[in-house]
């Protein structure tokens, strides 16, 4: 295996709404903010990979047109997942991996404000029994907080503290769109209230991954990826058990998260229910600084959330604030798909 | 800078879809009020029933039929319904497992209040006074206190069964197509056609897109082109189009507007299809109502030189 680390990292300020600016507008900053940071110009970049949804804007083809912030003409090697660009991350790795690259741009952005994104997700599920029924992101997963409820695992209260510490810690994060003392609220789907669910926005982010001597070349502190893996569960959510991701677990267990302790979790969690199900598939315990950045429930731009956990993750390493950190994205309804990857800096393996 | 323009947009498709032998029997059988499950492998009976195993993904035929009553195994209060769930009132959102099956159905309980769900209740079916073979043929859960149901083996065979679904999606969006699109149409009320300059290769977009897709960075001068172009090249269109009132043949056309460095698209009209050429000078013909130009016609301008435009074909 290659090693690959992400060598930098950008992110918009996460808004609610930035009807000013298409996507590539949108998006256009962070890629020129990760170039700078290497010193790389698009020319230089072996392999471009996107993750987004043409559903959440409704904007027809929208990934071609945020190509042309990345300057594809002359064509450029380059590849789109329709999917949180956690995922654009993987192949890209995938792609570096196989030598055919050395480097990579990553990039992934959601524009939520011009649709209803608690409709729009819908349309993601099974289109025989479940979406005719038209069950939301959020209704799905209140189901799946009860169900923890009714576990044990979990009560209202101690879901508001997950949800009280998350724009806490995201007080620290110029980048969040919900910080500070945020009200619980109203139940939006009982017994989720607003507090409990993710900001709706708009945001974009980008990453460069690097193999070896061009990734120490292009950072001080490369975030290594030592392992990283993703995992499915079955579409059916009731022939899933909710409480638990065996999906988590499996892809943990697969990047070698178990093999020695994490100092740093960035989980994507967008429901506060959803961090308690993740930290039990983990086993994280309180020596973990979990969602330092505040997570999803702090900003999350749906199709670009998990790409940031990676991200963060990576800046703390960057940064010397972590040695050795868990980086979670997750897609489709109540976490049925799961990527982990675990980052480490170079001196925790001196 | 402009004021940002927005417009509201429906996205709506009515996806038609094939059933596999499973879920056709499973909708055809909601039509006849019977609920059939399909059994693993391992003996397990799941409702809804699917055609692969979930767990090893071997195909699975062997259909039962189950109670319409079962037990609620987790349920959400939903007290604002949205637009197109199954009941407009506050419901609740439930996951129920039938009697004689082992894995939960997703639907919707008809009850007064939250005080009145809990994970554990008893509910039946209520069907729809209307069936056609769909989820939907479930109108909803409501509470039930009688005696639980059983199971039995079932053929799958109905009359007249439903081979696919029709199912309508409607989304709607408020569009905003961003700062250089906002102007581009600006422009185009006052009858000009504005694009935008790449401040490193100096190409001049239009319409722009906001950015320069050789150099991928901003482009932001704004420049005036045309009215007048180049046809650079051309198709004769001979089929009519639904809704579009033009006689065909028709020609339609890239033509490069003078001092644009890309081509943009549209119809010739004002000569006839056969006489366009490549190197063709034209100007846009407005229309009353209409923010583009109708079509191009002709200037009467000697042909360009193909040097001229080469570059843009
Ligand atoms: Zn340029």
């Amino acid at each position: 295996m290659r090693d690959v680390a992400i060598v930098a990292f950008a992110q918009t300020d996460h808004l609610r709404r930035t009807d000013e600016l298409s996507e590539v507008e949108m998006l256009m900053p962070v890629l020129h903010q990760v170039l700078d940071a290497t010193g790389l110009r698009t020319s230089d970049i072996g392999f471009t990979c996107s993750g987004s949804s043409d559903y959440l804007a409704g904007r027809a083809f929208s990934f071609t047109m945020a190509l042309d912030g990345v300057g594809a003409h002359p064509p450029i090697s380059e590849s789109h997942v329709e999917m949180d660009g956690a995922w654009a991350l993987y192949e890209a790795w995938v792609k570096i991996q196989t030598g055919e690259a050395d480097t990579a741009l990553v990039y992934a952005y959601g524009k939520s404000s011009p649709g209803q994104v608690r409709d729009v997700l819908t349309r993601q599920l099974d289109p025989y029994y479940t979406a005719p029924l038209w069950p939301d992101s959020i209704a799905l997963a209140a189901l799946q907080a009860q169900a923890l409820i009714d576990a044990g695992d979990t009560d209202e209260t101690a879901l508001a503290a997950v949800a009280a510490r998350s724009r806490a810690d995201a007080a620290d994060n110029p980048h969040a769109q919900l910080s500070g003392p945020v009200p619980a609220g109203d139940y939006l789907v009982q017994p989720l209230r607003t507090g409990d669910c993710p900001p709706v926005g708009d945001g974009a982010a980008a990453v460069i991954l690097a193999a070896g001597d061009t990734a120490r070349a292009l950072c001080d502190r490369p975030a290594w990826i030592r392992g990283i893996d993703h995992r499915i569960e079955a579409h059916g959510l009731g022939v899933r058990e909710l409480t638990e991701s065996p999906s988590t677990r499996l892809a943990a267990e697969r990047a070698g998260v178990f093999e020695r302790p994490v100092d740093t979790a960035e989980l994507h969690a967008p429901f506060s229910s959803q961090q308690v199900v993740l930290r039990k598939a983990l086993g994280l315990g309180d020596e973990v600084r979990v969602n330092p950045s505040g997570g999803a429930l702090a900003a999350n731009p749906v199709m670009a959330a998990g790409l940031i956990r990676l991200g963060e993750a990576a800046a703390r390493i960057h940064r010397g604030e972590s040695d050795r950190a868990l980086a979670h994205a997750t897609s489709g309804p109540c976490l049925q798909q799961n990527l982990v990857a675990v980052l480490e800096g170079e001196s925790a393996h001196a | 800078m402009p004021d940002i323009l927005s417009a509201p947009l429906v996205v709506e498709f009515p996806f038609t879809r094939s059933l596999g032998p499973v879920q056709s029997a499973f909708l055809t059988g909601l039509r006849e009020r019977t609920v059939l499950g399909v059994r693993t492998g391992d003996g397990k009976v799941l409702v809804p029933p699917v055609e692969y195993d979930p767990v090893t993904a071997e195909e699975i035929q062997d259909l039962v039929e189950v109670a319409a009553t079962g037990t609620v195994t987790t349920w959400a209060w939903n007290p604002h319904p949205r637009r197109d769930q199954p009941l407009d009132t506050p419901f609740a959102w439930v996951l129920v497992r039938l009697d004689g099956a082992d894995t939960a159905l997703l639907h919707v309980l008809d009850a007064p209040g939250p005080d009145a769900v809990h994970t554990g209740m008893r509910v039946r079916v209520r069907w729809a006074g209307t069936r056609t073979g769909a989820i939907t043929d479930i109108a909803c859960f409501e509470p039930y206190e009688g005696e639980p149901g059983g199971s039995a083996p079932h053929d799958g065979e109905f009359a007249d069964p439903v081979t696919g679904i029709v199912t309508p999606a409607r989304l709607d969006y408020t569009y905003s197509p961003g700062r250089a699109q906002s102007a581009y149409l600006e422009a185009l009320a006052g009858r000009r056609v504005v694009g935008e300059r790449c401040p490193s290769c100096l190409k001049v977009y239009v319409p722009p897109r906001g950015a320069c897709p050789t150099c991928g960075v901003a482009t932001d001068e704004r420049v005036e082109v045309g009215p007048r172009g180049t046809v650079t090249t051309f198709c004769v269109v001979n089929i009519k189009a639904k809704n579009l009132d033009i006689e065909v043949p028709y020609v339609y056309a890239h033509i490069a507007l003078d001092g644009a460095d890309l081509a943009l698209h549209a119809r010739i009209g004002g000569i006839p299809y056969d006489q366009v050429r490549m190197g063709l000078r034209v100007e846009p013909v407005w229309s009353e109502g209409n923010r583009h130009p109708d079509h191009y016609r002709p200037t009467g301008e000697p042909d360009a030189d193909y040097d001229a435009y080469k570059e843009l074909v």
